[in-house]
């Protein structure tokens, strides 16, 4: 069988991912309950409203659920799912995040939505050189990064994108672009290589 | 075909990652803070819900911007307010408030009776009602980011939204069947630019995301608007109108979220208490329907 992988579907942009798959050719699957996720090689945490989701998460059971998933696979969070993937968040101890990327990041860092922004961003692992043009809506920001993480594309010198062994996390949507080299990047060089 | 620019992408993009989703309309903090905790992805801040501005009468104009500072420091999520059709000066109010959207609503009395607010001057992005997919089209064609059905605000009754967003979806089908030659004298009868109806016959869909409101009071109204095509749902009053509104809230989110899974709705109606009364739509004199406000 083909390789599949899943994106949560409590709550976001996660048919947006879908697509995005699907021109790659990599079938998806929309996971909403934790047994959605045992066909599943990699996941996607789309971007939405993280409050909402992380409830929803915890309903469900899927926080557990995802925790063990990514102890064997690749996980992609893209702005909220770069929010539920880190491992703490600035000034906010109610929520607990998943835990699962040693970055500390800070929810709607840049403002408000008024300042929501387009811009191009580097990321180097591309070997075409051209620039990735990300989308940030209420975007948060990484804040600090533990050892073991990557820096994988910055923004004015800002890290907006970073990895470790099996998490892909970014502050921005590229789900919202018809440009699809960081799914490609996500499959190719992170699902595929951590099946086992 | 329709051009998207780069700041109209970040309108849109808001409305998407507010897909699957619930929207509740709240009056004080404390509502915003129980429409958070409950799942909202957003909030709508008002002075008075649709039942009430109803049974009040009177003009209903945009809230105090006091209320909705004090809403937007209480939660984190999105929040929304309403200005007055055509009132672009209540929607400059808003717009330096920073709220995070502005419905361009028929719930408020009208300012205008030609023109809505031109909403490319604006950073913020809009949300706008509508019947079918003309009044649709129109509304995107002056800037609006996100769509939903107007339904009949404050009367309960879900037939309103259920009529408009099937007729939205039908005259979309039938779009997609016509000749490009055809597009154009469709265009003209519309009222609306041929590049909006050649995106929606390319794509089979509008440019922006297409939400339910106006009569949502259940968990299965919210359900029934999922699997009709919207793409997430605004409850005004039917969350603070009802006896329970926490459980409530968090019941409709829960239908929202599994819209597909009966059992799963079924469970989330099971705890609940009386819902708002409902007006039946007969017995809402014309004039005082909301939905025939903006054209």
């Amino acid at each position: 069988m083909s390789l599949c992988v899943g994106v949560l579907g409590l709550q976001g942009d996660f048919a947006l991912h879908a697509a995005m798959l699907k021109r790659l050719k990599v079938r998806s699957k929309t996971v909403r309950r934790p047994d959605d996720l045992t066909d599943c090689a990699g996941l996607i945490l789309p971007g939405g409203e993280s409050t909402t989701l992380m409830k929803l998460m915890a309903e469900t059971g899927l926080d557990e659920g995802i925790k063990t998933f990514a102890a064997g696979h690749a996980v992609m969070g893209t702005c909220a799912g770069l929010i539920m993937l880190s491992a703490g968040l600035i000034g906010e101890k109610k929520v607990t995040p998943l835990g699962l990327i040693d970055i500390e990041a800070e929810r709607n860092a840049y403002g408000r939505q008024v300042d929501s922004f387009v811009d191009r961003v580097r990321v180097p692992v591309f070997k075409d050189g051209k620039d990735f043009e990300a989308v940030f809506i209420r975007a948060p920001r990484i804040r600090f990064m533990g050892e073991g993480v990557k820096a994988m594309a910055r923004h004015r010198d800002e890290v907006v994108m970073a990895r470790n062994e099996r998490v892909l996390v970014m502050t921005f949507h590229p789900e919202l672009t018809r440009d699809a080299r960081i799914h490609e990047y996500f499959v190719k060089e992170m699902v595929m290589k951590s099946r086992f | 075909m329709f051009k998207i620019d780069k700041e109209y992408r970040t309108k849109i993009g808001l409305a998407e990652m507010l897909k699957g989703g619930v929207i509740m309309d709240v009056t004080t903090s404390e509502q915003a803070k129980i429409a958070e905790d409950a799942g909202a992805v957003a909030v709508m801040a008002l002075e008075r819900i649709p039942a009430d501005i109803r049974a009040d009468g009177g003009v209903a104009r945009m809230s105090n911007p006091k209320m909705i500072r004090a809403m937007m420091k209480e939660v984190s999520i999105p929040v929304m307010a309403k200005c007055r059709i055509g009132h672009f000066a209540e929607a400059q109010v808003l717009q330096s408030l920073g709220v995070d959207f502005i419905d361009e609503s028929e719930v408020l009395t009208p300012a205008d009776e030609r023109y809505h607010v031109d909403k490319w001057a604006f950073k913020v992005p809009f949300v706008c009602g509508c019947r079918e997919l003309g009044e649709a089209l129109r509304r995107i064609a002056e800037g609006a980011a996100m769509i939903r059905t107007k339904g009949e605000a404050g009367s309960g009754n879900i037939v309103e939204a259920v009529r408009h967003m099937r007729m939205v979806q039908s005259n979309m089908r039938e779009i997609t069947t016509l000749g490009d030659e055809e597009l154009v004298i469709r265009a003209k009868e519309m009222g609306v630019p041929v590049d909006l109806l050649e995106y929606v016959k390319k794509k089979s869909r509008l440019p922006v995301p297409n939400f339910a409101a106006g009569g949502v009071a259940t968990p299965a109204d919210a359900s029934l608007m999922m699997q009709l095509g919207a793409e997430s749902v605004f409850v005004g009053s039917g969350i603070f109108k009802s006896e329970d509104p926490q459980v409530r809230a968090k019941a409709i989110v829960t239908a929202t979220t599994h819209y597909d899974d009966p059992d799963t709705v079924a469970r989330a109606s099971e705890a609940l208490g009386e819902a708002m009364k409902g007006l039946e739509i007969s017995q809402i004199p014309e004039s005082e329907r909301m939905q025939e406000r903006g054209w």
